[in-house]
């Protein structure tokens, strides 16, 4: 049995100094204000508050040491004032302190403690916290502790004192026997299998807990813990998507899509069923799917590929899609979702989730560097809820946090992340629905650029396994399985080990020893690369050792703190890991780089069959102190997992209708608004102010989207920098005019049955999304023949066959949007299981959300246009298929619960949800470039939330300034249609663009038959009009509408 | 050829751009760690420019730019003295500006006073988190002080002159993207001895994070240390212009503002300390 030895080092007798570091009296103090005001939404009595830095010190310092540790370190000599100890609390003060818990990753302390060592020459341990003076008449104890829970801490992470504390001692990590265990399998009944899965957070089926108990009876023994535990990560959901794999029979059992067909039968349905690769028409009039992803979203990328289409480089195989970008540059780009960390602790899970997303771009091929970033987010709707205590609203589920704390805590840690990296953030998105209020969608992108002889690395049998950055701890145990489980009410104390905090200085360190070591001539130093995500080692070097095997020595990894066992050092998510391929004659090399980039190295291993592997099925063999503690054989590990079977049904929207109404609607508060409204021009203005619509420029200007000096086309245009641009463009390599264009295409109340009712079809959602991303990359100039596409489904629990029919449903138009349109998918990711289920049994389920992220090539980025109206006289196109279908629009959110108002009544209108036309959508998106790179086009902007309507005032808005607005008349003309349905569908394919008059017959020319019309004018009256239906609206009326939302 | 020296450590991120601005300045820029150049201060020796680049150096952890300035003072000061002394032009750029001030090179000692020997001047100005309390990004309006000695500011002040004068308004704007860029100094006089010595050298016009006397940019007395929050760096092309889509053609010829401020510092890196008689007094 191994001893553990590293952990006996006795309790520190050694003092621990406590420094707090204040603003000095009269200076501003910001974060101050921002508690204040977060106390006042919260309705607590703070009047006043002052912040300050606490610093613990263990060490042996002298009096002079202190001095120039404060003095030359800790505090600003002119803003602050530093002082040793607690200072006294004043009387009618309420103090808050909050310190994170041991073994929470503290970025702070780590950067004080190297900086101390440099000033002082010695080695010192440190932690932080934060103390909160708060004042307030009437403020009491209970306020306080109110305000720290709500505003100022999250106890997943933290820890909250009333009152000046300080350690004695830092803690120490306890000494772990890490004895080798068995788990007993063989012979173990069904229903035992699944208490140990359950037991034991693997999450596996019972399926797949009997493939593992018939190996171990083959043989002869039962499996160790950690072997155990390397099944489950690498069998979870989240690493290997066995519910997209799987064999799926689907079934028609309603009347078609809408409800409106009579028989029951495939041919009544708007998805075409034959002809599908990988799918068998049943005698019954069900399908059978094998392996789904395979049969629709990849298939379609290989069709194309087999088609002619030459520029993908890399798709579905590595951590992210490479397309080629120029002769000598590829840029490759990955999506990924931090959904359930995120619901728990937010800051931290987006943190984490976009530094997670940025680890897949770097361990593409042989490493690309990180180059623009994407967020989006779904959330609940911060008013529905009132303040935290104030009680107005519906009241919170209990183990929830609030959305407003949810939506301001993820932009923080997306920011925080980005921005330490040096990676613009560019493009985004919010979506808020009510039933994300346990399981908010964190979506966080990456797109990086790497030399094309880059792009493919290959690990050889003999190569090292080198494990660069950060230490690990036992942060982030079970996040792959964790995400992979339902979320329930008591998630939060279960899961709170799977909780991982970022440090992004760390993963910039390893950034740059990363790429010295692949720019170095002739070869990389490396032959192979992959991050530590879910699953950590375990999951890392399973798949780069697949065909090779391996040999880990676990304890050979650096631990953050003593006291893990094996398995933990093994799975643990502890972040900023990168693992790396290395043939021996390189080492020395690499080892110099990191210690020039202070970036931590070890070597685990190698990447070779273990001694006693069997021919051709190389094990994977690890150690621990010389013993071993787990053999796999790598074939079992990654090819061992039954094919699951599952059941898929489609009813229609009508089924679904009527359930999901569960933990609240699709609707907001703001929506009601409407239903007093008596014209059209309230009807636009409350459309503007809807969350969905309304300017995000409280978030995307916390987001520095100009680091690297290449961002040409931003996410906010205009002379008032405030018009939302439909794509953000970046220049890739700084001394080439070619472009990136990055945007992202979302339509979830089309297929979502509480907005779009019986309409609601996943099938239409998704070929509108695509649709919208094409569109949103056309309009700033992207070429649509070189345009990628990325998926990301985040569904409700696809156990059940319902949700898994809208999934099926979802993804077969993948399947037609992306050969229709000649956009290849090139990467995707999952995440199935995106419901909370409250303590009495009431699931709240999200509404199935797909998320399309394209990136399209602009030839010559000063050829790009943006949306923002230019000049008066000009006048404005419509250019697309005629729409008409209100289905799944603003508009029907905003009239969906009221009885309707004189001049909008839900009953007179199309309220079906449109259907994209899959040859004239793509016609029209080629015919809209084409005009655009002729130079024929001077503002562009798509028909989306909102409609027409919305989309002509976002173009003014964005043109205009105080002194200089432009207006617009807009007649519509004698055209046979609901003038309601015409102003306010977001039927897909739709375009508006401005265009100089003299320009006009060429315009027409150049369209030929696409269709298309003039709508109106641009003028100086600063008014948007709507001939014969909607009377002057000044644009700064519209613009206060939509910029005052979210102006937080 | 000049050549400049930019000093990047963890947590630089601004680094290759401000490469790049040297570069089409006409400049031949170096990238050194500021742990080598620690292990070799007589590295410094070598360069004509010196450029702080922007980012999170070392996190910002504890405060913008704390440990890197603290690494400065403690370890360089010597060697950036000697250069200074020189009359090496220097740039600190967000980041790079907070370094600068909390060194004590800006606003550096009074007019008439030489650099200290031994350790810095004493910190007299910080850059505080914003008024607003968040960091943002976002393109500002800025005017350059014609009466300052500055010489990174002088190709704006030209930029006012000839053909493109009618427009410079319209293009004299600059990216901003930070949390602590609020300019505060320790008392009135300091502040007093800055507007005396012509060593406010840019101002906002959008004065969005609250800086006193809505500083911008500030130099030495000498006008060829330079620290500022806006990130001309970021600026070198029309493109990157943030409606550079509306602007005529016509006007998105020759340099940039932000690449006029590099050309015009790499070209009096060359004629070494001015001596112009732009300063009335010494305080």
């Amino acid at each position: 049995m191994p001893a553990d030895t590293t952990a006996t080092t006795p309790v520190s007798h050694l003092k621990v100094y406590r420094i707090e570091v204040a603003p000095r009296p009269g200076r501003a103090d910001p974060a101050a204000d921002s508690v204040v005001r977060a106390a006042a939404s919260l309705s607590l009595p703070v009047a006043s508050a002052r912040t300050t830095s606490v610093y613990f010190i263990q060490a042996d310092l002298d009096q002079p040491q202190i001095e120039s540790v404060k003095a030359a370190l800790l505090a600003d000599p002119v803003t602050e004032s530093a002082s040793v100890g607690a200072a006294p609390v004043r009387p009618g003060t309420r103090v808050v302190e909050v310190h994170p818990l041991p073994g929470v990753m503290d970025p702070i302390a780590q950067s004080v403690k190297l900086a101390i060592r440099d000033l002082l020459g010695m080695a010192v341990e440190v932690a932080t916290g934060r103390r909160f003076d708060l004042a307030g008449e009437g403020l009491t104890q209970e306020h306080a502790a109110a305000l720290a829970r709500s505003a100022l801490a999250n106890e997943v992470i933290q820890r909250v004192h009333l009152e000046p504390w300080s350690p004695a001692a830092f803690p120490q990590g306890r000494p772990h026997s890490n004895e080798l265990r068995h788990i007993e399998i063989i012979g173990l009944s069904e229903t035992h299998l699944e208490k140990l899965s359950r037991d034991a957070h693997l999450f596996l089926s019972l399926d797949e807990m009997r493939a593992v108990q018939a190996e171990y009876e083959r043989r002869g023994r039962n499996p160790t813990d950690i072997e155990l535990e390397t099944l489950a990560q690498t069998w979870s959901e989240h690493c290997v998507h066995k519910t997209l794999k799987s064999t799926i029979r689907y079934q028609n059992d309603g009347n078609g899509a809408g409800g409106r067909g009579g028989a029951s039968s495939l041919d009544a349905d708007v998805l075409k069923w034959s002809g599908r690769p990988g799918h068998e028409i049943q005698p019954d009039g069900s399908v059978v799917i094998h392996n789904l992803l395979k049969s629709t979203v990849a298939a379609a990328t290989h069709e194309l590929i087999k088609d002619g289409l030459d520029w993908t480089l890399s798709v579905f195989v590595d951590n992210a899609g490479v397309i080629a970008f120029d002769d000598e540059h590829a840029v490759c780009v990955k999506v990924e979702t931090h959904n359930h960390p995120s619901a728990i602790e937010p800051y931290g899970g987006a943190a984490t989730g976009a530094g997670g997303c940025i680890r897949d771009v770097i361990g593409t091929g042989l490493a690309a560097r990180p180059i623009a970033n994407t967020d989006v987010f779904c959330v609940a709707h911060p008013d529905s809820y009132g303040g935290a205590r104030s009680g107005a609203g519906q009241s919170l589920p209990p183990g929830c946090l609030h959305p407003r704390r949810i939506l301001s805590q993820v932009v923080a840690g997306v920011r925080d992340y980005g921005n330490r990296m040096g990676i613009p953030t560019v493009n985004g998105a919010v979506y808020f629905d009510d039933r994300y209020v346990g399981n908010p969608l964190v979506f966080c992108g990456c797109i990086g650029v790497m030399p094309r002889d880059r792009i493919k690395g290959k690990v050889n049998s003999g190569d090292l396994i080198v494990a660069l950055g950060g230490r690990t701890g036992r942060d982030g145990i079970h996040g792959a399985t964790f995400s992979s489980a339902e979320l329930e009410q008591s998630s939060a104390d279960e899961f709170s080990h799977a909780v991982q905090i970022g440090n992004a200085i760390e993963e910039k360190r390893v950034l740059d020893a990363i790429l010295r070591a692949r720019d170095e001539q002739p070869q990389p130093l490396f032959s192979g690369l992959t991050d530590c995500g879910a699953g950590g080692f375990s999951s890392a070097v399973g798949e780069m050792g697949k065909d090779t095997g391996a040999s880990v020595h676990l304890e050979k990894a650096p631990l953050k703190y003593a006291g893990l066992s094996y398995t933990e050092i093994w799975i643990s998510e502890a972040q900023e890991r990168m693992v790396l391929a290395v043939p021996h004659a390189n080492l020395a090399v690499l080892r110099r780089i990191c210690d020039e980039e202070s970036v931590e190295l070890a070597v685990l291993g190698t990447f070779a069959p273990p001694p006693g592997s069997a021919r051709g099925d190389p094990d994977l063999a690890l150690y621990f102190r010389g013993e071993e503690v787990g053999r796999l054989s790598m074939r079992f590990l990654h090819e061992g997992i039954p094919t699951p079977r599952r059941e898929a049904t489609w009813s229609g929207g009508r089924r679904a209708a009527s359930e999901t109404r569960v933990g609240g609607t699709g609707v907001s508060p703001v929506d009601t608004r409407v239903h007093q409204s008596r014209s059209l021009e309230q009807t636009l203005l409350t459309l503007l102010a809807h969350p969905n619509i309304a300017s995000k420029h409280w978030i995307i200007r916390q987001y520095d989207h100009e680091v690297r000096g290449g961002t040409v086309i931003k996410p906010l245009v205009g002379p008032a920098l405030s018009g939302p641009s439909d794509a953000s463009v970046i220049k890739p390599v700084p001394r080439s005019k070619r472009g990136l264009a990055i945007a992202c295409g979302l339509q979830t109340g089309m297929g979502d049955p509480s907005i779009a009712g019986a309409f609601a079809d996943p099938y239409l959602m998704t070929l509108a999304a695509v649709d919208e991303a094409v569109r949103n990359l056309v309009c700033v100039g992207a070429d649509p023949s070189r345009i990628a596409i990325l998926d990301n489904f985040c569904w409700p629990s696809c156990k059940k066959p319902e949700n898994l029919g809208s999934l099926v449903r979802a993804a077969e138009a993948c399947y037609d949007a992306a050969k229709a349109y000649r956009t290849p998918f090139v990467s995707g990711k999952d995440s199935l299981n995106n419901q909370l289920t409250l303590a009495d049994g009431t699931t709240i389920e999200i509404p199935p959300t797909l998320l399309v992220t394209g990136i399209g090539i602009v030839s010559d980025v000063a050829s790009c246009i943006t949306m923002d109206a230019k000049q008066s006289g000009n006048v404005l196109v419509l250019v697309g298929p005629v729409g008409s279908g209100l289905g799944g629009s603003h508009f029907q959110r905003i009239i969906s619960s009221g009885k309707g108002v004189p001049a909008v009544r839900s009953a007179e209108h199309d309220l079906s949800v449109p259907r994209t036309d899959l040859s004239l959508g793509p016609a029209t998106a080629r015919a809209v470039a084409g005009v655009i790179a002729s130079g024929l086009v001077r503002s562009a902007h798509d028909v989306s939330d909102g409609g027409l309507l919305a989309a002509v005032s976002e173009m003014l808005i964005a043109g205009s300034t105080p002194g200089q607005p432009i207006g617009a008349t807009l007649d519509l003309g004698e055209r046979d249609l609901d003038p309601i349905a015409e102003l306010f569908n977001e039927s897909p394919s739709q375009y508006v663009i401005e265009v100089v008059p003299l320009d006009m017959p060429s315009l027409k020319a150049a369209l030929g038959g696409i269709p298309h019309a003039v709508i109106g004018r641009l003028d100086g009256t600063g008014d948007l009009v709507v001939n014969a239906q909607m009377s002057a609206v000044p644009v700064a009326s519209l613009r206060e509408a939509w910029l005052g939302t979210l102006d937080w | 050829m000049t050549s400049a020296l930019i000093i990047r450590t963890a947590g630089t991120n601004c680094d290759a751009e401000l490469m790049r601005a040297f570069e089409l300045a006409g400049a031949r820029p170096t990238l050194m760690h500021l742990d080598r150049l620690v292990a070799e201060p007589r590295r410094l020796e070598d360069f004509d420019i010196l450029g702080f680049p922007g980012g999170f150096s070392y996190g910002d952890d504890i405060a913008s730019g704390r440990i890197f300035a603290m690494r400065l003072r403690e370890r360089l000061y010597a060697g950036l003295r000697e250069a200074a002394s020189r009359g090496v032009p220097m740039i600190g750029v967000c980041n790079g500006f907070q370094v600068l001030v909390q060194v004590g090179l800006l606003p550096g000692p009074p007019a008439g006073e030489e650099w200290p020997m031994g350790n810095p001047p004493r910190q007299e100005a910080s850059l505080a988190g914003n008024a607003e309390g968040s960091f943002v990004d976002t393109w500002v309006r800025v005017e350059a002080n014609p009466a300052s000695r500055c010489i990174w500011t002088r190709g704006l002040i030209e930029y006012f002159d000839g053909e493109r004068a009618g427009a410079a308004v319209e293009l004299m704007r600059l990216p901003i993207a930070h949390g602590e860029g609020r300019f505060v100094v320790e008392n009135d006089r300091v502040m007093q001895r800055l507007e005396k010595n012509q060593q406010i050298a840019l101002r906002y016009l959008d004065n969005v994070n609250g800086s006193q006397g809505a500083t911008a940019g500030v130099c030495d007395v000498s006008g060829r240390i330079f620290g500022l929050m806006p990130h001309p760096e970021r600026y070198l092309e029309w493109e990157n212009h943030p409606f550079w889509t509306r602007l005529p053609g016509a006007t998105r010829r020759g340099d940039t503002p932000g690449l006029a401020m590099f050309r015009a510092a790499v070209e009096a890196a060359g004629k070494g300390a001015p001596t112009g008689p732009r300063i009335a007094s010494a305080v």
